[in-house]
């Protein structure tokens, strides 16, 4: 059976190359990475061990630790990542439970990250090469700490999958996922600068991170990884604790998954009470052309769709991030709050048509013109863009005290703003690349996108970069070089430049529209 | 198949259509199906389509289909799995662009003006899904409202919509959380919006309980007795046989027989006309272990 469920789960992943090139090249690309990373770790782990025993250990630990709880806690995030093993399919077979529990936990290891984390585990392991006993010991915490991933996050995804059935749930959560994900960056920062200031004290780093990890070696997450560590200590009692904390979590998320899995089995998903709205919502307060609804659309989608939506969660979390990393709000890093803003935000519907999908056939088979397309959807951003970074361009200013560079950032912020807009409205025309389909993650990248996306978003990039360099110089030359006369410059030109590229862009992406329509659905169809 | 207005008695498998057994490897050119000089285009046809022909990498979905669609016609497309349905009514509505072969609509070519092809046209596609995060009165304001229809012509027509496929409790409901019948009424709701000339459902009925099933029929059969022309695929031959007037079988992306629904099946029922045509049907003595007894 367990052999079954293995062959299983390699034929789907040979299947995904049968798909398309891309997804083969991103695979190759992704699997490579994922090498090159272990092979670092690795090598790293075992210079550091020859060198210094107890600190290696401690980071084996204390990234171990973050290794588990990673596998337990993201799939609750980015739901349905890998569902091919779903148990729901599994269900009129009637395999008897213990067997297809062990064949899905096998089966969970072959997976990129599964084999990546098992490579790696194993691979650190050798860290304690002079000490044969401790590799000895090291191997099977490594092999448990696999284990513990695996069974772990099916038992957290197998018990909350009632929750995570409901579609508002799923929504509410995922955009909350998006906050602790901005703020990761500025935690390091402030861990830095907890540090102290000035050199980094050595010391004092190692003494943190040793005493970290003794505490982490305690906690299920963490006392696989400290089994090779205890036994080159020569304490056999830590490492006789460390096993039997090891254990036995494993056979509490053994046994919550087994309990779990077979209520999920009885009790099949359900869509469960469906969301109402009143009356039209945007569709009554917008004109009623075709542009109007397509804004009307595009606006209500802002709100109501968590791709569109967790953009817009991030958004308050800008100034604390640029607080944070400018170290207070008297550094110039803060004022780049506003032009920052009006470059996400005009950058956000440069997927759009990828975002709606198939439901794009709507749009097609109305024959709606690429100018109300277009238009409809560049008009929300800029409205509602526009008001946020313009109240941030006044709040940063205020907050820095450096009133003098108001026209120069007001300048940067709109023509950002009008910029990247124009050019997305351009290249979302043109450049489609897959994204995350309407209901699923914002997380779940589909697989193999990786290079399409990174090519189109970078082109993206540079157009807006190029575009944006005759309001960018004399913008920075006034901020930087306090010359407020450079400032209203950089207002005028800015504001030109932006319509300019606006109108533009949105004419060519409506033209490319207009031409290209069918084939556009085309290419969301095949990406479905 | 060509079908002039006056109905011609018998158009059965044969004639002027690519032979249906033709290797799709051994075929010459984009457009073998016009050995007999292209006929024009019927420009009296809601729906006329020549030549169509369309190739997925290897597969050839569509070899060369010539149909005319008359004008007030109730018409149903009937095939097998996989036999090029869906993706002659993409080419015939504007979804898909066809790689030979034109589609007329009333007349107009809908692939050298789209935009007054599509405007006398109402889609219900197969297998795309719908701005779900709308609720089933904002969709179909919205598909109004697309087609540049007036706001209070556009609330009037959408509620009576609603309340015509039993949709009216339901209206404020985000259609994400619509059941697949629901989901396929809306679409339709969707493609009546703007009082099309001729509707292209494709697959109408999947899903849809009795009752709405027999609703949507007769707001089908009313709007044909009113001049207006419908097409439909279907895997039901039953549906088709009671519910068309016209009917042509595809398989294997060729047409093989077109017309009346009455002369096509002759003096057997759709069902058993359709398998002879199509073929592939099993003796049923294979499966011996499956007998219970």
């Amino acid at each position: 059976m367990v052999a079954q469920f293995v062959r299983l789960k390699l034929t789907l992943m040979g299947n995904t190359f049968r798909r398309s090139v891309w997804q083969t090249i991103g695979f190759l690309v992704g699997a490579l990475y994922g090498l090159f990373v272990v092979g670092m770790l690795v090598v790293g782990m075992v210079v550091l061990g020859t060198d210094d025993p107890v600190l290696a250990g401690s980071i084996m630990i204390l990234v171990g630790s973050l290794a588990v709880l990673g596998w337990w806690v993201i799939p609750l995030f980015a739901f349905g990542v890998d569902a091919t093993l779903d148990p729901q399919r599994f269900v009129l077979f009637g395999i008897p439970q213990r067997r297809l529990l062990a064949g899905l936990a096998v089966a969970g290891v072959v997976s990129i990250p599964g084999i990546v984390t098992a490579l790696a585990a194993l691979g650190v392991s050798f860290a304690w090469w002079r000490t044969p006993l401790a590799v000895l010991a090291a191997l099977v915490g490594a092999v448990l700490a696999v284990a513990l991933c695996v069974v772990g996050s099916r038992a957290t995804t197998t018990a909350l999958a009632p929750l995570l059935e409901s579609r508002r749930y799923r929504e509410v959560v995922t955009i909350a996922a998006f906050v602790p994900l901005v703020l990761v960056g500025p935690a390091f920062a402030w861990v830095g600068s907890q540090l102290g200031g000035g050199p980094v004290d050595g010391d004092a780093v190692r003494g943190m991170v040793t005493r970290l990890a003794e505490i982490a070696a305690w906690t299920p997450f963490g006392a696989p990884w400290g089994l090779g560590a205890a036994v080159h200590d020569g304490a056999w009692g830590l490492a006789l604790v460390r096993l039997v904390v090891t254990l036995v979590t494993l056979a509490v998320a053994w046994v919550v998954w087994d309990k779990a899995l077979a209520r999920a089995l009885v009790t099949p998903p359900t869509a469960g009470a469906g969301g109402r709205a009143k009356g039209l919502g945007f569709f009554s307060r917008f004109p009623a052309t075709p542009t109007g609804a397509v804004a009307a659309r595009t606006a209500t989608y802002w709100l109501r769709d968590p791709r569109y939506s967790g953009s817009i969660a991030v958004v308050p979390l800008i100034p604390v991030v640029l607080l944070v990393v400018g170290g207070g709000a008297g550094s110039e890093i803060f004022l780049a709050l506003a032009p920052f803003t009006a470059w996400i935000l005009g950058f956000s519907i440069s997927a759009d048509i990828a975002y709606d999908h198939t439901a794009f056939a709507l749009h097609v088979s109305t024959g709606v013109s690429g100018r109300a397309d277009r238009w409809g959807r560049a008009l929300p951003v800029l409205v509602a863009g526009g008001l946020v970074s313009l109240v941030f361009a006044v709040v940063s200013v205020a907050v820095a005290g450096r009133w003098d560079t108001l026209p120069a950032l007001l300048g940067l912020t709109v023509g950002t703003l009008l910029v990247a807009t124009g050019v997305s409205s351009a290249t979302s025309a043109r450049l489609l690349y897959p994204v995350a389909k309407p209901g699923d993650s914002p997380f779940k990248q589909p697989q193999g996108a990786a290079m399409a996306t990174f090519v189109a978003q970078s082109v993206a990039m540079l157009l807006v970069l190029a575009l944006s360099i005759p309001f960018l110089v004399p913008g920075l030359v006034a901020i930087l070089a306090d010359l407020p006369a450079v400032g209203w410059v950089t207002l005028v030109v800015g504001a030109a430049v932006g319509v300019v590229v606006l109108i533009l862009g949105v004419r060519w992406g409506a033209r490319a529209y207009d031409r290209r329509a069918p084939e556009l659905l085309q290419k969301v169809m095949s990406a479905a | 198949m060509v079908d002039p207005t006056p109905v011609p008695p018998v158009a059965p498998a044969g004639a002027p259509v690519p032979a249906p057994d033709l290797a799709p490897g051994t075929v010459p050119g984009p457009l073998p199906g016009t050995q007999p000089g292209p006929t024009p285009p019927d420009p009296a046809a809601a729906l006329s389509l020549r030549g169509l022909w369309k190739r997925f990498g290897e597969k050839i979905a569509v070899a060369g289909i010539d149909l005319d669609v008359p004008a007030g016609s109730f018409y149903g497309l009937v095939g097998p799995n996989g036999a090029g349905k869906t993706t002659t009514l993409s080419m015939a509505t504007g979804l898909l662009r066809p790689d030979a072969g034109s589609a007329h609509v009333h007349g107009t070519d809908l692939w050298a003006d789209p935009a007054a092809g599509k405007r006398q046209l109402g889609v219900l596609p197969d297998g795309v899904r719908l701005f779900d995060r709308l609720t089933g009165a904002q969709l179909v304001t919205y598909a109004g409202l697309l087609r540049g229809m007036d706001r209070d012509t556009v609330a009037e027509r959408t509620g009576e919509l609603l309340a015509a496929l039993d949709l009216a409790k339901d209206a404020n409901t985000f259609v994400v959380d619509y059941s697949a019948g629901m989901t396929k009424k809306i679409a339709l709701a969707t493609a009546l919006i703007h009082a099309p000339r001729t509707l292209v459902l494709d697959e109408p009925f999947e899903a849809v309980d009795p009752v709405s099933a027999a609703n949507i029929r007769d707001i089908l059969a009313g709007y044909v007795a009113s001049g207006g022309t419908v097409v439909v695929s279907s895997h039901v031959m039953d549906l088709v046989q009671r519910m068309c007037d016209h009917v042509a079988v595809v398989a294997g992306g060729h047409v093989l027989a077109a017309g009346t629904v009455d002369a096509v099946r002759g003096d057997q029922s759709l069902e058993d006309r359709f398998v002879d045509l199509v073929g592939g049907r099993q003796s049923t003595e294979g499966l011996a272990w499956l007998r219970s007894s």
